[in-house]
């Protein structure tokens, strides 16, 4: 079985976030970049499935040097080489682009049997990427997906989904398919100090744009499909009101504010 | 919440991808696997066994050891980051790690045969074993040269007769580094312990490091075989070389213990208003989170350079002592001003300060006092022992 298994680099969860001046992002620069939380679970299970399975594990990952070491962290928990979208023109990427670069590298790869993304990921958390991804490689796809049991021979998948409101369902797909994992499907592994060294000689290879033969206007910023316009701290708008009086007058008053002023009844 | 670290300097910049790594397994392991159950397993004084098959899973036994030992092969910074974030959570694991890696598995690959190294390293490393170190008797500690163990050859090979306190892992331990006098010299065993005539009662009441078992051993007329022999080992520098390695790690672990206390009281006197300010903002407190984050800042540097100091092969044994020593020192140093800062709040078992503070404690006095390494940086500069 062949799986890719993309991972985001996003910062560290524990860091302090300083919107950047032109309020259009957070400012990166001093930040510590770790593996986005679901990606963490989707490597995690496409390690299991290889285990299961054999076949070979790559990871993909887009972004500047804060990829290569997130990269080499999932060499470590067991990856078998990475692939490096690396190239300043990347920058500015939103699902959309973000989707194409990355099928693109799929492709030029040859394709895959499996490929696993996050549900979503820490710092954006749209959950679109995954799906979009799917798209562009043509391939089936199931989303906030619980479980995973593959039977390679037959090169289908049987896949379970988490619902709204404690239901689950169970799907079955086709190979070539794209997942998106959810958070807590499995418990990931703690690399191990071997794994961590051995990491050291496996294939980290880096493609450009130009490699994936994308052109400018497909890749980064212009091949986005929407633009952040402003990042900011929501503000804090807490307002508590006592009512007093009698308890008929203060439930009277509570009902008549319900209704014309928060217009919820 | 996960543990962000301490980085005032940048000495992540320092640090290799690998070093990184390392660094952010263990603290993770640490955050999800430890900091949940180390509250009671103090409070009970009974060691976390079942953490043992994942750190060996992990590799930390012996991680700066050769490969072919079945060991990972670690730089020291990386072995000494590991150190770190083990008494980040608890002074109790880091000492056991200690203990197997620096003071069973090192003696057994600087001075046992290549036979012994091929049968209890690999074994150790997986642990499958689990070794101790018996140096300190009751009334030798900081004079260990003083020991009254006694090794007698007989025609099968060794009886060893003698007691040794203060053991860490002892009575948990499969086999036993004993050190003893043959005739006038030193020289170190390979004890099992279900040999006859071996006992290992537990000391109990103590109050550090609740979370390790400390032991008595007494060996009265124990047989063991030629072979138990290491036999590289000759005079008291034998033993000295694996506590060089130990203090090694402490010397990273005290930053550890220290960057949790920190954390702790930095996060509790933001939150904690008192005369309707939050007490972080009086200047007596930030005075104290001063001092604290320079301390800590300091011994960070020390370590790292340590660390390549001991890659580079240019390591001087005073200067180890000059690193636990401080080190050490920062460590309860924070863990005091932290309890301080924290109030009643600082005295119990719902914040880990107290409990780091007790445990350094006993780091503050195993592996050379402070005095003592007082005394081998004194030597060290005036070239006149002091001990005597
Ligand atoms: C929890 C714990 C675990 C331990 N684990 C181990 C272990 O696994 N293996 C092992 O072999 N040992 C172990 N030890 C023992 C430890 O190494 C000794 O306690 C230490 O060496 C000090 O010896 P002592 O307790 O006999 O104190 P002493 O040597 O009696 O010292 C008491 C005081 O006198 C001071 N002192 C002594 N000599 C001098 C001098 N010349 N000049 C100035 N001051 C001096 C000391 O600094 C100290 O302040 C452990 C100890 C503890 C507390
Ligand atoms: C075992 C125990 C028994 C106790 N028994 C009793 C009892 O019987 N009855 C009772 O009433 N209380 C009792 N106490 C409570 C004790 O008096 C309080 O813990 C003490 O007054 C400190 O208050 P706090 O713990 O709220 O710490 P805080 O007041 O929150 O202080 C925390 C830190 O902030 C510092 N700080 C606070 N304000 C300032 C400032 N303006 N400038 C600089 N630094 C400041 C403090 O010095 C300290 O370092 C007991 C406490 C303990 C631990």
């Amino acid at each position: 079985m062949k799986i890719i298994s993309c991972i985001k680099p996003v910062p560290d969860p524990a860091s302090r976030l300083i919107i950047n001046e032109s309020k259009t992002w957070i400012k990166d620069n001093d930040l510590t970049f770790v593996a986005s939380e679901a990606d963490n679970y989707a490597l995690e299970e496409a390690l299991r499935l290889k285990e299961k399975h054999q076949g070979d594990v790559a990871i993909l990952s887009m972004g500047g040097d804060e990829a290569a070491r997130v990269l080499r962290s999932g060499l470590a928990m067991g990856a078998d080489r990475a692939i490096h979208l690396l190239d300043p023109k990347f920058k500015g990427a939103d699902e959309f682009a973000a989707a194409e670069t990355l099928a693109k590298a799929i492709e030029k790869d040859g394709g895959a049997d499996l490929v696993l993304a996050g549900v979503q990921s820490d710092d954006l958390g749209t959950g679109m990427t995954g799906v979009m991804l799917a798209e562009f490689l043509g391939y089936a796809h199931a989303t906030v997906v619980i479980g995973v049991e593959a039977d390679p021979a037959a090169k289908t998948l049987k896949v379970k989904r988490e619902l709204e409101g404690g239901i689950n369902e169970t799907v079955e797909l086709p190979f070539p398919a794209v997942l998106t994992i959810q958070f807590g499907i499995n418990q990931p592994r703690y690399a191990s100090l071997k794994g961590i060294m051995a990491a050291k000689k496996k294939e980290l290879k880096a493609w450009s744009a130009a490699d994936l033969g994308l052109s400018d206007n497909l890749v980064g910023k212009p091949g986005a499909m929407y633009e952040v316009k402003e990042v900011f701290v929501p503000e804090r708008k807490s307002r508590v009101e006592i009512i007093t009086g009698t308890a008929e007058e203060a439930a009277a008053k509570l009902v008549e504010k319900l209704r014309k002023e928060a217009k919820v009844i | 919440m996960a543990f962000k670290g301490l980085d005032f300097y940048r000495i992540d910049d320092l640090l290799t991808d690998e070093e990184r790594i390392v660094r952010d397994t263990v603290r993770r392991f640490v955050d999800e696997q430890v900091l949940p159950v180390i509250d009671k397993h103090f409070e009970e004084g009974t060691f976390p066994t079942q953490l043992l098959p994942r750190m060996a899973e992990m590799g930390l036994f012996g991680a700066n050891l050769p490969e072919e030992y079945g060991c990972a092969n670690m730089n020291n910074i990386a072995y000494g980051l590991v150190m770190q974030e083990l008494e980040r959570g608890d002074s109790g694991l880091r000492s056991f790690v200690s203990v197997q890696g620096a003071l069973v598995m090192y003696p057994i690959f600087a001075f046992g045969s290549e036979q012994q190294k091929r049968h209890w390293l690999p074994l150790l490393a997986r642990g499958e074993k689990i070794g101790c170190f018996g140096l300190t008797e009751p009334d030798h500690g900081s004079d260990p040269g003083a020991m009254e163990t006694r090794a007698r050859r007989t025609d099968k090979g060794w009886v060893l007769n003698g007691t040794k306190r203060w053991i860490t892992n002892g009575t948990i331990a499969d086999v036993a580094i004993i050190w003893a006098k043959a005739g006038e010299e030193i020289r170190g065993f390979i004890v099992e312990t279900d040999r006859p005539g071996f006992q290992a009662p537990e000391i109990k009441a103590k109050l550090s490091l609740r979370a390790s078992v400390t032991s008595d051993l007494i060996l009265d007329d124990v047989e063991v075989p030629e072979d138990s022999l290491l036999p590289e080992t000759g005079g008291l520098k034998s033993p000295l070389m694996c506590l060089n390695q130990a203090r090694y790690g402490i010397a990273w672990g005290g930053i550890g213990a220290a960057m949790a206390c920190y954390d702790c009281a930095l996060e509790y006197t933001r939150g904690r208003t008192q005369f309707d300010k939050p007490i972080a903002q009086f200047q007596l407190v930030q005075d104290k989170l001063a001092h604290m984050l320079t301390e800590i800042t300091k011994a960070q540097l020390v370590a790292w350079r340590l660390g390549k100091l001991k890659d580079e092969g240019k390591l001087h044994f005073a200067q180890v002592s000059m690193a636990k020593r401080n080190n050490v020192w920062v460590g309860l140093e924070t863990a005091r001003l932290a309890r301080d800062l924290m109030g009643a709040n600082g005295i119990t078992l719902e914040y880990p300060v107290f409990r780091h503070m007790c445990n350094l404690e006993s780091v503050y006095t195993y592996e050379g006092t402070d005095h003592i390494h007082t005394l081998i940086l004194g030597e060290y500069i005036t070239g006149l022992p002091a001990y005597k």
